[in-house]
């Protein structure tokens, strides 16, 4: 193998499995220690400046950091990150003083259709530059989806009023209740870029028999939330089925429970476990005794003179074709079915843009999506630019911020007269934590502890009011127990072969046999020869060569503690434990084309 | 040292031996000895063939002496028996045990100060007598406690740290041990494993006194230009003559081997050692001549390493005094008193 170049941005980046993960790639092990020491503002504003909305996001995050953790591949769960960045926002102080000042206004003017996650991100990145950025949104307060389709319980007014208040205090002008209905008209306005955030706000039709005329007791979910969150919907029948298995079918069925369903079903086509719904939120609703049933698919809504009595369901089988492709096919059982007084459908959202003018230069695909490029999130037309569930369909939150910032720095680049394809490395920051001769500065003793469970509120309570948040969140002490769990995973351990006198010490430190000492192979064949032979090829092989003997120095990232012992017990400091942060690049980074940063 | 413990996290995908142990189950407490001592290497070695024989922790009893080598045990197999011993008396502690309870694995792990100096009696009588032990020296030539004195395995003409010479000769351990009558005799290098670890576990199968020298640079005193106990020089200067697989159970060598080049030497217990010649001419069953070649090495600057001498049917000490089969602490009243007629017996032949 060709010996690794450790001063490539991304070598060191994917060793910290979480932030990678991430769309918005925050810093997490980072954040994790300053949590650790109680410096939760400084905590916050870090993921801030990545993510955006961190109590929003500490509540409501699809996580794909978590999969990821390495230390799920050491223990049996993830480190709790995605409920750690909530504990930066519950303890932190104001911070409002810590928000930037936007600059003097450029005289650029961005017009972003859309209140939610993606338009707010661009907003945030581009008022402090000076650009005056209106925001349009047909709801009344800013925060789209998040205000809108996210239960209360879930997510309360509080943390979103505050956290888009962060943004609309820079300058913002938020114009609410105002709904853009010509893009046309728009671009006629003059505005020197305009971002499309406008979500996917459609729900998904099931056109069954009986749809039609049972129409008063069937409920699209998502506009049904919508109905519940502003106060429009107080209640619901007794008996409740929810149809689809993603996450808004999770919303739906507690948000029933909460509003008289007092027997709530939820019935999915696919298998329990190929649901779409994360894991946790099926948990939550199954403690919320809401059973969930596989499957079953919908064949016709049962009515008596328009007035839903239940819903008919086939019963079906999961069978594998030669290619390992799913079918569902008819299981032989007799269709069954449930009686009910109010069905909810969430089988999917939908992009809508009849307010898009197919004559405004904006190209669409045959599935009637706008073209937008997935890099720079321009479109067709120079002066448009799509993020979030517009851009490319359904996703979370997480990713409407990543697309913000990427489409923020297009419209950065293109209105400062520079070429949006050229997208500037990120910079990268790597220094020695060594602070004695086995004393680092971080906390490198590996906590063996198990993942602490988030308390949640009495069932009894909280399924009285719909406005009262289920999950309490961390208190500081089981924030330090969960905090401590992390592997600081961007501590990273770098190997100086020049040094290294092939006494064997790291070798025989390493609880995780992680580190050999070899002939030189082509990687197939390395990965065998390892003290612990790695399977894994999404996890690199770090490999040093230089050595006296001519052996090369191979590192398995894969299961490593990042708990210096290997550092400790090198006589000659060959190896050492450096931390690893990369910035973002974001729109206004302080210069305009970074050079690649050397680790 | 180290303050923080090893993390009790392993590898996932860790093997496990025949009795569902992995390597982690025979470590024992974290090493205080300094960053880089080759005597972790060995520590790590011991591990590693403890696991490798599937040996039942509790069947070891580790002894050892004074010294950075006698605190390693305190390092591996953290659930044997252990007796850590005067300067220089790990020979009859473990000779002393050994003949109380022969169903244990005695391995004595000593060093050159505690074995040629102060100990160099009782590690010649130890060796004389044929006990069935495992018998380690780490040998790094200077008294690294005391802060890097040369010891008495110190080659003359080395130079310590400050640069002075050494004017004395050498005592070779291995040399000794062959005249004496060691039946297994190997020297090795704690920076070569795949060397180490073999001769280890053949060494624990092996019946009789078997000792192995072990070369284990110190970092602090002894890894400089000038010394010959550093990794460089032995790297240098190394010259195997056999590499070694230990073969446990009945079944059939797999491995292939050219014509010529291995020698296998079956031990009492079955165990198989197959030794790749790396000089053609070697004779591991050649006491005389393994004395002669070690000599002529030596005075070429030559550190002669593997296993050097083997006699697969060595008896030891038990065999020679015709001791009771049992260990003591299983003896009953009635096996240790034969009873008035017996005693009648006796008196009468004497009469």
């Amino acid at each position: 193998m060709k010996p690794t170049d450790i001063s490539a941005p991304d070598y060191f980046h994917k060793v910290v499995d979480c932030q990678w993960a991430c769309p918005a790639h925050t810093p997490v092990p980072e954040y994790i220690r300053l949590i650790a020491e109680g410096r939760y503002s400084d905590a916050y504003m870090i993921n801030w400046q990545s993510n955006v909305f961190p109590g929003i996001l500490g509540r409501t995050c699809d996580r794909p950091c978590e999969p990821a953790c390495r230390r799920g591949r050491v223990e049996e769960t993830p480190v709790a990150i995605c409920r750690l960045k909530r504990v930066a926002a519950d303890f932190k102080d104001d911070v409002k003083h810590r928000m930037p000042k936007p600059l003097a206004k450029n005289g650029k003017r961005i017009a972003l259709v859309g209140g939610g996650p993606a338009s707010l991100a661009v907003a945030r990145d581009l008022a402090p530059l000076g650009y005056h950025c209106t925001v349009f949104d047909s709801d009344p307060k800013a925060g789209g989806m998040m205000r809108s389709q996210i239960p209360k319980f879930r997510l309360p007014d509080t943390v979103i009023d505050e956290e888009t208040g962060y943004i609309l205090n820079l300058g913002v002008e938020f114009k609410g209740g105002h709904r853009v209905d010509s893009l046309k008209k728009l671009l006629g306005e003059n505005y020197d870029a305009i971002f499309i955030g406008s979500g996917a706000p459609r729900g998904r039709e099931l056109d069954l028999p009986g749809r039609k005329e049972a129409t008063a007791n069937v409920h699209i979910g998502i506009e049904w939330l919508a109905s519940v969150s502003f106060g429009h919907v107080e209640k619901i029948g007794r008996r409740v089925i929810v149809l689809g298995g993603g996450n808004t079918a999770m919303d739906c069925c507690r948000t029933a429970r909460r509003l008289g369903g007092e027997d709530v079903k939820v019935i999915v086509r696919s298998g329990f476990e190929e649901m779409k719904a994360s894991p946790w939120e099926k948990e939550d609703a199954l403690h919320e005794d809401i059973p969930i049933l596989n499957y079953m698919v919908p064949i016709a809504f049962k009515h008596v003179n328009g007035k839903l009595i239940g819903v008919t369901f086939q019963k079906v089988k999961a069978e594998y074709d030669a290619k390992g492709r799913r079918n569902l096919v008819p299981s032989g059982e007799p269709d069954q079915t449930i009686p009910c007084d109010d069905v909810l459908v969430a089988v999917g959202q939908e992009n809508a843009f009849p307010w898009i003018e197919r004559d405004c230069g904006i190209e669409f695909d045959k599935w009637n999506m706008p073209q937008v490029d997935p890099k720079t999130f321009a479109s067709t037309n120079p002066k448009v630019f799509f993020g979030g569930d517009a851009a490319f369909g359904p996703k979370n939150i997480i990713w409407a911020v990543a697309h913000g910032h990427d489409a923020a720095l297009s419209i950065h680049k293109m209105l400062s007269g520079e070429d949006i394809n050229e997208r500037p490395l990120p910079e990268v920051h790597v220094s020695s934590q060594k602070m004695g001769i086995h004393e680092w500065s971080y906390d490198n003793d590996v906590s063996g502890d198990k993942r602490y469970k988030v308390p949640h509120r009495d069932k009894v309570i909280a399924l009285k009011d719909i406005k009262t948040e289920v999950e309490l969140g961390y208190d500081v002490k089981l924030a330090l127990g969960e905090a401590q769990r992390c592997l600081n995973c961007d501590v990273q351990t770098v190997f100086s072969a020049p040094a290294c006198i092939e006494c064997d010490a790291c070798v025989d430190i390493c609880p995780m046999d992680c580190i050999t000492f070899t002939e030189n192979g082509e990687e197939e064949d390395l990965r065998q020869r390892l003290k612990a032979p790695s399977p894994h090829h999404d996890q690199a092989l770090y490999v040093a060569e230089g050595l006296k003997t001519g052996r090369v120095m191979v590192k398995d990232e894969d299961v490593c503690l990042h708990c210096g012992l290997c550092a400790e017990r090198c006589p000659t400091g060959a190896w050492d434990m450096q931390k690893y942060l990369i910035d973002m690049t974001l729109a206004g980074s302080t210069c305009q084309t970074k050079a690649r940063s050397a680790a | 040292m180290t303050y923080i413990a090893k993390p009790k996290f392993h590898h996932p995908g860790l093997k496990k031996n025949e009795l569902g142990y992995t390597h982690r189950d025979y470590e024992g407490k974290i090493s205080t000895l300094c960053a880089g001592c080759g005597h972790d290497s060995i520590t790590a070695s011991i591990i590693e063939a403890c696991y490798e024989l599937s040996i039942e922790p509790h069947r070891v009893a580790k002894i050892s002496g004074i010294g950075c080598s006698s605190k390693t045990p305190d390092y591996f197999l953290g659930n044997s028996h252990g007796f850590n011993s005067v300067h220089g008396r790990m020979p009859s502690v473990l000779t002393g045990a050994n003949l109380a309870n022969r169903d244990l694995i005695y391995l004595g792990v000593s060093g050159d100060g505690d074995s040629a100096s102060i100990g160099f009696g009782q590690f010649a009588h130890s060796i004389r007598r044929g006990v069935n032990m495992t018998y380690i020296v780490e040998n790094n030539g200077v008294y690294g406690l005391t802060k890097g004195q040369f010891s008495a395995t110190a080659d003359r003409g080395s130079k310590s740290k400050k640069g002075v010479m050494n004017t004395d000769n050498a005592i070779d351990l291995v040399a000794i041990a062959l005249q004496l009558g060691a039946s297994f005799v190997a020297r090795s290098f704690s920076g070569d494993k795949s060397q180490l670890v073999p001769l280890i576990a053949a060494a624990i199968r092996h019946k009789g006194a078997a000792f192995i020298d072990v070369i284990s640079p110190c970092i602090a005193f002894n890894n400089h230009a000038g010394s010959t106990k550093s990794f460089d020089y032995v790297r240098e200067h190394n010259d195997a003559v056999n590499r070694l697989d230990v073969l446990t159970g009945r079944d059939p060598i797999t491995v292939e081997y050219a014509p010529g080049t291995v020698q296998v030497v079956e031990q009492h217990d079955g165990t198989r050692l197959a030794l790749r010649k790396i000089d053609a001419d070697y004779d591991a069953n050649d006491r005389l001549a393994a004395m002669t070649f070690l000599q002529k090495h030596a005075a070429k600057g030559q550190v002669v390493t593997g296993l050097l001498y083997v006699d697969p049917d060595a008896e030891d000490l038990h065999a020679h005094l015709e001791t009771v089969e049992t260990p003591l602490n299983k003896l009953e009243a009635k096996d240790l008193c034969p009873g008035s007629a017996a005693l009648e017996k006796i008196n009468a032949s004497l009469r």
